[in-house]
């Protein structure tokens, strides 16, 4: 795995996403869950919404480190806020 | 009837996600892992952190190659979604000339990118090259090595004569599953050439020009070979779009950090990108059916 450059910080990275999506599978087997309509007019499932969250989040880290550029943990907070909006109304 | 919900197909797809973890997936992470760090060969990293990803942030030389990669995907499908659908609409619809337009359209599609940078890059020469040659012999000033315009223009028009077909072709396998019925309908209505189109031929093709356009835009969005070939880049970075600049960064200096950090930035335009086209694509699908 030396080839890889594996360093902490990006495994833990890798570590939450797949966690995540295991999650988000095991939930889509035992409680399946029909697709609803939002505030973005389209159809999503629980996983389309994790998509979008995720997708979302990186950008709103790339912005906070484009416009901000200090305290990047606080960008995480906003990411939170973001993925409770996504989940509450996307 | 409710259908039952069963999941347990999923499980047919396991080869496929072990070879895209293999050729893709693991790659991915990889570039990742080099987006952090910083590496003077020998396969030893240093810790960087973000700096790569504020570097590139703040460097106009990424947003220039990422303006003028947007600007050239957008002239592209500007061009040719309209004249595939031209093309598409006056092709015959049956018989020898319909099979005879059909494989005369895929023999673009056919050609290797860098044999059409090829081509085109020695068409276009003013000493050797017939193109070059016509304007210079015509008064016409074009010189694509020199002048930014001419050479924005030839990767343009290469694109285009490369590419126009698929988009035709798609857009005629739309037309063609039109059902005679609408047309007849049209006629008894004694709708217009224009009322036709609008309401029966577009809306018919429009999954199928969906399909065309996101295509028409990922291979633009991640186009090298062909610009390479032509411009290099050049003159100066006015043709240097964003996979040009990155293999530059990458493999001409061996920055692989900075160089890893964009091309995350690019992967992430391209998926936000795709997941709106494909968005757009299935609710379309959606209202259809």
């Amino acid at each position: 795995m030396d080839w890889m450059a594996w360093t902490w910080p990006t495994a833990l990275f890798f570590i939450v996403i797949a966690s995540l999506l295991i999650t988000f599978t095991v939930l889509a087997i035992k409680f399946p869950e029909t697709p609803r309509t939002g505030i973005l007019r389209i159809e999503t499932t629980r996983g389309d919404r994790l998509f979008i969250t995720l997708l979302g989040s990186a950008f709103i880290n790339l912005a906070w480190l484009g416009i901000v550029g200090t305290a990047q943990p606080f960008a995480l907070v906003v990411c939170l806020i973001y993925a409770a909006a996504v989940f509450r109304w996307v | 009837m409710n259908k039952t919900v069963n999941q347990k197909a999923w499980f047919l797809v396991l080869p496929v996600l072990l070879l895209v973890a293999f050729s893709a997936v693991i790659p991915l992470m990889t570039v990742v892992n080099y987006s952090v760090q910083d590496t003077f060969g020998n396969n030893q990293f240093f810790w960087a952190g973000l700096e790569w990803f504020e570097e590139m942030l703040n460097d106009d030389r990424m947003w220039g190659a990422l303006g003028r990669q947007l600007m050239f995907s957008g002239i592209i499908l500007l061009i040719q979604v309209p004249l595939g659908v031209f093309v598409a609409l006056n092709m015959p619809k049956k018989g020898f000339w319909a099979s005879f337009c059909l494989v005369f359209m895929s023999l673009p599609l056919l050609i290797p990118w860098n044999v059409v940078g090829t081509i085109w890059q020695v068409f276009g020469r003013v000493d050797i090259g017939l193109l070059g040659h016509t304007l210079a012999a015509l008064g016409i000033e074009y010189n694509y090595t020199s002048d930014p315009f001419a050479a924005w223009v030839t990767i343009i028009v290469m694109d285009v004569w490369h590419w126009t077909s698929l988009v035709a072709l798609l857009a005629y396998a739309g037309l063609q599953s039109i059902p005679d019925a609408y047309y007849q309908a049209a006629k008894i209505d004694q709708a217009s050439r224009w009322k036709v189109f609008r309401f029966i031929e577009l809306p018919k093709m429009m999954g199928v020009l969906m399909i065309a356009i996101l295509l028409r835009f990922m291979d633009s969005f991640m186009i090298y070979t062909e610009p390479f070939v032509v411009t290099g880049g050049g003159p100066g970075s006015t043709t240097t779009l964003l996979s040009i600049d990155l293999v530059k960064m990458a493999l001409g200096q061996f920055d692989l950090g900075p160089a890893a950090a964009f091309s995350l930035m690019y992967f992430l335009v391209i998926l936000l990108i795709s997941w709106v086209f494909y968005t757009v694509m299935i609710n379309l699908d959606k209202r259809e059916g």
